[in-house]
Order: structure tokens, then C-alpha cells, then sequence
């Protein structure tokens, strides 16, 4: 039961391919799966089964802050030493809804990239043991964990699909 | 199953590349190797880099009186300048986040340039306002901060508004940037040995393109475009409320703001032109960027030099038809005043020669938009030349107008601004990948075993 799980990276030339074989490993329920692709590819994400992504409620979050913040920081500044300028009021509502809605952006802006940092697991310091050169530049990949005993079953899947290359290695189970 | 055809992913744009992997080989040679002619323009920024700061720093040292400004034109050539560079700046915006939402397929091959453009156009649009202050050790001022005698800026100032929009801007136009070279920068890396591989492991973050992080990446990237889009066409606003807020003839006009965002993004999509057409032939890009990519940006570029002309003619109109005396003046002035040639070049180059581009010919003939599109940059800098300096220079009472003059200094300090935007638009270019490797292979056709249509067995 404490067996090492087998990790198997495959590399794929064809866009069909990969996306045959990740239904394929999904149809035979294994499910420590991971596609590598030089660039966004719905079809896979699709394969894979992807739904919302968590990072609009970070965006979201980080929007509302930033208006919250723009009022009440010109509303206070304006309270906290109040002077008369203009013979507009202290507190002038219309030209605080620049302040709020650029800070609005900033805020919503930065909780974005740092919910796309945490959600992706960026900076990603550990040595890319199970990864390919080829991954940037036109080929497609999957790895995937499985125990030792269901290996030869999966490694069946992978191979059905003609992948340009096959290659076992693990990696330390990742946070 | 994947079964987008050629014609559905966009292929048409780009038909002599084959191999997803020939963009990297194609994009990446780019970072490889300097040929002479990056030297040579290299030196000649470096210089003018040189130029700029001996210019501002003799300003600093000996004060502002260096500068042409004074009692009435207090606004000169620096905050001419400024809009100018806060308006190239507009383009790379509205290229990479506006055309992204609108899955505009044309954008990839222009965007990363376009949007590097920006980044650097506000860097430059930036230090202006630190050389106009003139005693710039005390620029943190515009900062709010909890200072000793409790006093916080007049949040009721376009300026005050200003420095919240253009530091959100660069901001966020830095940080987009910056996020959508990241899957570029781990194709460099791969591609390269070395330092330049250490240098490339660092800034890529270990990106590896797996299914997870494209997934957050692409929501990510989304959320970043939408709110950069409304981010793009308040900055330029803001800046029009510099002017308009104030009630100086010629200024005080509810038309500024569109007026502002039009020209920017007229102004920016010149720059693209101006910039992409050297670089396209010197790195080879001929491939990548196609006169279909040329006739994209032409066609934005007449639309809104279209909207431009339609405020010129209404600002006139509008002057006429208030039957005001003071607004009147200002724009009679404004055509035939001291500052007559100003308005005259403006009026040729963003009304008279973007006419050439109704012609298809014209549209694809890669020398002629870029001669176009340098007479349009020419046309927007005195644009807001005018808008600054006409309108300050003949207020309401007779016995305060005056005549402002250029100084050398600001001279120095105007044309250095275009070296200092151009040493980091190449080092740029030397340093990251040019044209947006991952988001080109978006638009080509996926490379497949069966053909489509063919039974998935």
C-alpha cells in the first residue's frame, strides 16, 4: 500500500493525440493527471474537465477593496483636515468616483496576478524533473501518477495514442 | 475532438508557418544574436539617454528658468510632451486588452510590441511632470502620505486625479505585461544555454505550461484585459480634465474627453507602425507580421483619425456657434494667431494625410503607412502643442497674453525623451520574446494525426 506511485511523462506531436489519451486515463479512472501544452488549448482543458476558475473571486475581492478604499480614504482626508476649495462641498462625492475607480482597477488588478500566482503554483522553485523542453516549443504532453500495479494498464493507454516519446520518473508529491 | 479547420483557427494570417515549433526557433533567433544595426541604434539612444539627463540635470541644478516657462504660458513643451507620451502609451493598451475581449485574431502578432510600447510610453510620460515640477526633490509631494502637518492633497484636483490614474497605469499596463511574457520567457528559457538560461529560469517562474496554470492563466488574463479596457479610457480622460476642468478658453469643452481618448489611441497605433516596420524587416518577421496585419492597424488608424477631425471641426463650430467673444477669439487665434503653423500642421497631418489610407494600395504598401505614420506623430505632438500653449498664451484680459518660446533645454529634454523611450524598446527587444509565442500558436492550426471529420477511433 506504501508502494511508490510510477510517474509515466508521455510527449505528443498531435493536438488529437493528447487529448485521446487524457480521455483515455480519465475513462480508466486515474486521476493524478497533468497535461503539459506550448500554449492555452481549450480541447485539453476541456479534457480535462475544467470549470471556473477561483481566480474572479480574487478579482472580484480585490475590486471591491479598491473602491472601498478610494472613498474612504479621500472621505477621511477631506474630514480630517477640512477646508473649503472651489466652494465645493467637503466631501464631493463626483470627483472622489475617480480616485475609487482607479484604485478599483489597481486593487482588482494586483489580487488578480497574486490569485494567478497562488492558484498556479507560481514561482515554481523546485528543479522541473518531469518536464520536457519540448513543452514550449510544439509538443504536448501528460504525466501521470499511478500505482505500480495498475502501471502497465496506463502506460497501455498512453501507447495506443503513438506518443513521440514515453518516460518514467517521479516527482515529490507537490503542495 | 479537435476539429477547428485552418480557416477557423486563423491560419490565413499566418500561412508560411508550418510547425508550432518554428515559432519558437523564429521568435527566439531574435534574442540570440545583435546584428549591427541594433549596435548602431543602440549608441544613437544611448546618446540621446545622454542628452536628456544633461539637459534635465542642468535644469535641476540651475532651476527651471532654463526652461521657456513662464507668467502666462506656465505649460509648455513638458506637459505637451506628456499628454503625447501618456497617449503612445494608449494603443498597446487598447491592441492587447480591448482587441483580446473582442477576439480580434489579427492582435497576436502586433501586441506584445504594442504593448511593450506602452510600458515604456508611460515610463517616459512619467518623469515630465517630475521635470516640470522643476524642484523634482520634491515631487513625493504628490504623494499622499501622513506627513507632519496632517495635510493630504486636494482630492478635488484633475491633478491630484492625474497622478492616481497614471500611476495605476503603468501599474497595471506593467504588471499585463509582464504576466503575458511569462509562458514566452519559458520558451526562452528552454531555448537557451548559459547565463541567458539562469537569467530566463529566474524571470520565467518555473513556469512549466502544465493544464493548471494555463487554466488560471487564461481566467487570469481575462479578468486583467477587462479591467485594463476601462482603465485605458480613463487615464486619457483624466488627462483631458487637466485641460478641462479649468476654465481657460479653448480648454473648458465637455468634448475633451473622447476627444483625448481618440487621438491617444490615433497617436499609439501610429507609433505601432512606426516601430514595427524596422523591426519587422530587421529581425525577419516578415513571416509574422503580414500587410493584413498592416491593414488592420491602418484601418484603426483612420477611424480614429475620422473622430479626430469630427472634434476639430466641432471644437470650431462650437466656438462659433456659443457667440461667445472670449472662446471665439481663442479659436481664431488658434488659426491664425502667433502660433498659426502649430495649428496648421496639426490640422495637415491628423486631418489631410490619414485621407491617403481610405486607398487599399496605401493601406498595404509598407513604406507609405510608415511615412504616414510619422507625419501623424508629428501631427498629435503639436496637437496638444496647441491645445497648451495657444489657449494659455491668449487668456481673457489683453494685457496678460504673452509669447512662449521653446528653450534649448526643453529641446534637449523633448528629443532625449524619444532616445530614452528608445533604449528600452530595444533592449527589449534583445531581452524578450518580440512577438507572443504562446498566444501565435493560439491562432494556428493545431497540429493533428487524423484529419478532421475523420471518425475518432
Amino acid at each position: 500500500m506504501n508502494e511508490p506511485n510510477t510517474g509515466i511523462l508521455a510527449g505528443y506531436e498531435y493536438l488529437d493525440s493528447v487529448v485521446g489519451a487524457i480521455e483515455g486515463l480519465k475513462k480508466a479512472g486515474f486521476k493524478e493527471l497533468r497535461a503539459y501544452s506550448p500554449y492555452p488549448e481549450h480541447h485539453i482543458e476541456a479534457a480535462m474537465g475544467y470549470g471556473q476558475s477561483v481566480v474572479r473571486v480574487f478579482a472580484l475581492v480585490g475590486g471591491l477593496t479598491g473602491t472601498a478604499t478610494g472613498f474612504a480614504f479621500t472621505i477621511f482626508t477631506s474630514m480630517d483636515w477640512p477646508l473649503v476649495t472651489g466652494g465645493k462641498p467637503i466631501v464631493s462625492i463626483p470627483a472622489y468616483v475617480v480616485i475609487a475607480f482607479e484604485l478599483t482597477v489597481l486593487f482588482g488588478a494586483l489580487a488578480t496576478v497574486i490569485g494567478l500566482f497562488i492558484n498556479a503554483r507560481l514561482p515554481w522553485l523546485k528543479p522541473n524533473v518531469v518536464y520536457d523542453p519540448e513543452f514550449s516549443a510544439g509538443r504536448y504532453g501528460i504525466y501521470v501518477e499511478v500505482p505500480p500495479t495498475r502501471a502497465d494498464e496506463a502506460r497501455r493507454i498512453l501507447t495506443e495514442q503513438e506518443p513521440a516519446e514515453l518516460r518514467e520518473g517521479t516527482e515529490a508529491p507537490h503542495a | 475532438m479537435p476539429t477547428a479547420t485552418r480557416t477557423e483557427r486563423g491560419a490565413l494570417t499566418h500561412p508560411d508557418i508550418e510547425h508550432l515549433g518554428d515559432v519558437n526557433r523564429d521568435i527566439l533567433k531574435i534574442l540570440a544574436r545583435p546584428g549591427k544595426g541594433w549596435w548602431a541604434l543602440f549608441g544613437l539612444a544611448a546618446a540621446g539617454v545622454g542628452l536628456f539627463f544633461f539637459s534635465w540635470g542642468e535644469q535641476i541644478y540651475k532651476g527651471i528658468g532654463l526652461s521657456g516657462l513662464n507668467e502666462p504660458v506656465g505649460w509648455g513643451v513638458y506637459i505637451t510632451s506628456f499628454v503625447f507620451w501618456v497617449g503612445i502609451a494608449h494603443s498597446g493598451t487598447l491592441i492587447s486588452a480591448i482587441l483580446f475581449l473582442f477576439r480580434a485574431p489579427w492582435r497576436q502578432a502586433v501586441y506584445r510590441t504594442a504593448e511593450a510600447m506602452t510600458v515604456f510610453a508611460v515610463m517616459t510620460a512619467g518623469l515630465f511632470p517630475l521635470i516640470h515640477v522643476g524642484r523634482v526633490w520634491h515631487a513625493y509631494w504628490l504623494i499622499p502620505y501622513p506627513n507632519s502637518r496632517f495635510l493630504w492633497p486636494n482630492f478635488r484636483s484633475p491633478l491630484v486625479w492625474d497622478v492616481f490614474a497614471v500611476t495605476t497605469y503603468f501599474t497595471v499596463s506593467a504588471v499585463f505585461f509582464f504576466i503575458g511574457t511569462i509562458p514566452d520567457l519559458a520558451a526562452a528559457r528552454d531555448g537557451a544555454r548559459g547565463l541567458r538560461r539562469k537569467l530566463y529560469q529566474v524571470i520565467s517562474m518555473g513556469w512549466r505550461g502544465t493544464d493548471r496554470q494555463w487554466h488560471h492563466f487564461g481566467k487570469a488574463y481575462i479578468f486583467l484585459a477587462a479591467l485594463a479596457t476601462p482603465l485605458v479610457l480613463s487615464v486619457h480622460s483624466v488627462v483631458s480634465w487637466d485641460f478641462a476642468m479649468a476654465i481657460v478658453p479653448g480648454w473648458h469643452a465637455t468634448i475633451f474627453a473622447p476627444y483625448f481618448v481618440a487621438g491617444a489611441i490615433y497617436s499609439g497605433v501610429a507609433m505601432v507602425i512606426t516601430l514595427i516596420v524596422p523591426m519587422r524587416k530587421i529581425f525577419g518577421l516578415e513571416a509574422y507580421v503580414t500587410t493584413k496585419h498592416f491593414d488592420a492597424l491602418a484601418k484603426l488608424c483612420l477611424l480614429t483619425s475620422l473622430i479626430v477631425l469630427y472634434a476639430y471641426l466641432t471644437e470650431f463650430f462650437m466656438a462659433w456657434y456659443s457667440g461667445e467673444e472670449i472662446e471665439r477669439t481663442a479659436f481664431w487665434n488658434r488659426l491664425f494667431g502667433d502660433y498659426w503653423w502649430a495649428t496648421w500642421i496639426m490640422l495637415t497631418c491628423n486631418g489631410l494625410v490619414p485621407i491617403m489610407l481610405w486607398f487599399r494600395r496605401i493601406r498595404q504598401s509598407i513604406p507609405a503607412l510608415f511615412v504616414i505614420s510619422i507625419f501623424v506623430n508629428i501631427g498629435m505632438w503639436f496637437e496638444r502643442y496647441v491645445i497648451v500653449v495657444t489657449s494659455l498664451h491668449h487668456e481673457y484680459e489683453p494685457w496678460a497674453w504673452g509669447i512662449y518660446r521653446p528653450s534649448l533645454t526643453e529641446m534637449g529634454i523633448l528629443v532625449g525623451s524619444f532616445a530614452w523611450f528608445g533604449f528600452w524598446f530595444l533592449l527589449f527587444t534583445r531581452v524578450l520574446p518580440p512577438v507572443a509565442i504562446s498566444e501565435l500558436k493560439e491562432v494556428l492550426p493545431p497540429p493533428l494525426r487524423r484529419r478532421p471529420g475523420e471518425a475518432h477511433s
